[in-house]
């Protein structure tokens, strides 16, 4: 397996569902809260990525970040060179790409915590923000961390948007998906399918967990009381 | 605001007597399965307790909600200790979380995630780490919940979960305190040893306590004061004698589920002891009920739950129940782990829910004497 693309692989998706995990919880919270009458919309935008052809998103953000863009030059005179076909640039193409397999399940188990736990805590003294803090946060621990793993997953097994952001820089922005397509251009089939059976196990084994979690739960004590014990 | 008729000794000394009372003047249009639904009310409540007492949807838990702030009413004021939280003139509407008003709702809505003792502390988060130890410990002795401060809400029973709700808000010494049907799933016993200690806490936190229930029984054992609402307006307000003595007949839907439905007649009334004596038109049986606004002759239909009535296999004496009536066993069927026991008492079969040991223990079968107790607020009265 080619280790370089290894670790650019799993760098890549550590750093996008850690940066994740700070931007998702003040969209999810204000996705779950605000009574804005055109919360939909932006829900709608949030979800886009989910069922827009990678390279559609992919394009956008290439342009976006190349030197025409304000974003672009303003990055470039900062650092003297683009964001396109950079590893800085491949991390915010993923954010936009794995956004809503953060931001939908924080929101969804933002929402699933009890109302009237809210309005308790409201009595007692504590501010929206404080019971966020002390209420809804810990008792989304489970959502927080399916969050965190379906990005970290899609991050993982993205194709498109790497392609068309970063294209196919060794040690830069060649992931395990590029090298798989490489492999198999290059008529490299063992190497391709060692590659491909490798994230193939390294997902299933995340969604395991996921799903795991969703089923028994954090709390030891959901586990002692489950059917069979 | 009173006054101190004669002037205070030491006049440094002596702080002003500020007022505790809660007065709320709203008016509320809320979504109702049968339409919107408009409550409306004015009333004041002193410090001590004040039962808002009505059937379900007469709009106390709305009534509740506005007054802490969870709920925006359309209109009116609200003041509690002399302070404006709600005043829809001056456009004012203090949040929630600012109004230190103790609510414990219905379902409790205990922190699943803290323990006994985090929940009880939760609300003193103004206080040093130490001080709310103290504190919260000090309450979890008052409410005598000690021995479950390390423990989850789940881990612990119905009744201590409503002890630690209590303890939760009045910790936080709130000005007034709202408790929406606090003890409607307690037993008696659990009930009454918490109503004790809510008022012992009452005694030395003088704030209006408004306190809901649909259990007239509640309203005789706390009140000092009543509230009677019915369809989001107030009917009638006063101490419990006054207000309950007013027309109190059951809706079909209350009586729904009763395995005892008799038609009867009012053969006397007791103002003075607040029932009165009803004839059930099949058979002889006489039975002492509530008191509501009815007149001698006058027909309504009496309502009884099975596993309200008891049974007595020799004539009972020195019981505080007013009913007694001696009867025989027609049939006893089981139904799960419940006996159901059909009685029949001067011409009228009762209907009686035990428990299996209970059968086993009076050696009950049919054709044998025995003799069924009914309590008079176990009746439930419905016009016809």
């Amino acid at each position: 397996m080619n280790w370089e693309a290894f670790w650019l692989t799993v760098r890549l998706a550590a750093i996008v569902s850690a940066l994740l995990v700070a931007i998702g919880i003040p969209i999810a919270y204000w996705l779950t809260y605000s009574r804005w009458r055109w919360k939909f919309l932006v829900e709608a935008a949030v979800a886009l990525p989910i069922v827009l052809p990678p390279t559609v998103l992919g394009f956008f953000v290439l342009v976006a970040l190349g030197s025409r863009s304000p974003l672009g030059r303003w990055w470039e005179s900062l650092t003297g060179h683009t964001l396109a076909f950079t590893f800085e640039g491949l991390v915010i193409g993923s954010l936009l790409y794995s956004l809503p397999f953060a931001v939908q399940p924080f929101a969804a188990s933002f929402g699933a915590v009890d109302r009237t736990l809210l309005q308790a805590s409201a009595s007692l003294g504590h501010s929206p923000l404080q019971t966020f803090r002390r209420i809804v946060l810990p008792l989304s621990q489970a959502g927080l961390i399916t969050g965190f793993a379906l990005s970290f997953a899609h991050t993982l097994g993205e194709f498109g948007v790497v392609l068309m952001v970063g294209g196919n820089i060794p040690g830069v922005t060649r992931t395990l998906s590029i090298d798989i397509y490489d492999q198999v251009q290059a008529a490299n089939y063992s190497s391709a399918n060692r590659t491909a059976l490798f994230l193939l196990v390294v997902s299933f084994f995340i969604l395991s967990i996921v799903f795991g979690l969703n089923r028994y739960g954090l709390n030891r004590r959901t586990w002692a009381l489950s059917p069979w014990r | 605001m009173k006054v101190p008729l004669a002037p205070p000794a030491a006049p440094s000394m002596s702080p002003l007597p500020i007022s505790s009372d809660l007065e709320v003047r709203i008016r509320k249009r809320f979504p109702h399965p049968e339409g919107s639904f408009l409550l409306n009310v004015h009333f004041r409540a002193l410090a001590g307790f004040t039962i808002l007492f009505g059937a379900s949807g007469a709009g106390k838990t709305t009534l509740l909600d506005c007054i802490a702030g969870l709920v925006d009413p359309d209109d009116g004021r609200i003041v509690v200790g002399g302070e404006d939280f709600y005043d829809a003139e001056k456009k004012l509407n203090v949040a929630a979380w600012k109004r230190n008003i103790g609510y414990v709702h219905q379902d409790l809505a205990l922190f699943p995630h803290l323990t006994a003792e985090e929940n009880v502390a939760y609300g003193l988060r103004k206080l040093s780490r130490a001080e709310r130890q103290t504190s919260s410990r000090e309450m979890l002795q008052a409410f005598h919940i000690e021995h479950l401060r390390d423990r989850k809400p789940a881990q612990i029973s119905g009744g201590e979960r409503q002890r630690v709700a209590l303890a939760r808000s009045l910790v936080t010494e709130p000005r007034a305190l709202l408790l929406d049907e606090p003890l409607s799933a307690l037993d008696r016993p659990t009930k009454s040893s918490l109503v004790g200690d809510l008022r012992e806490w009452n005694q030395n936190h003088r704030v209006p306590i408004l306190f809901v229930t649909h259990n007239g029984e509640e309203v005789f054992a706390l009140g000092d004061e009543v509230v009677m609402l019915d369809g989001g307006k107030i009917v009638a307000q006063g101490p419990p004698h006054d207000v309950m003595r007013a027309p109190r007949l059951e809706t079909v839907a209350n009586l729904a589920g009763f395995e005892n439905i008799f038609d009867a007649s009012v053969r006397a009334l007791h103002e003075a002891r607040g029932t009165m004596t009803c004839h059930l038109r099949k058979g002889t049986v006489e039975l002492e009920t509530p008191l509501v606004r009815a007149e001698v002759g006058s027909l309504l239909r009496v309502g009884i739950q099975a596993g309200d009535l008891l049974l007595a296999t020799e004539e009972p004496h020195g019981l505080s129940a007013r009913n007694i009536l001696p009867g025989t066993i027609r049939r006893l069927a089981q139904r799960d782990v419940i006996v159901a026991a059909i009685i029949e008492c001067g011409g009228t079969d009762f209907e009686v829910h035990l428990t299996l040991a209970a059968r086993d223990a009076l050696q009950l079968s049919p054709g044998k004497a025995v003799w069924v107790v009914v309590k008079t607020h176990s009746c439930h009265l419905m016009g016809i």
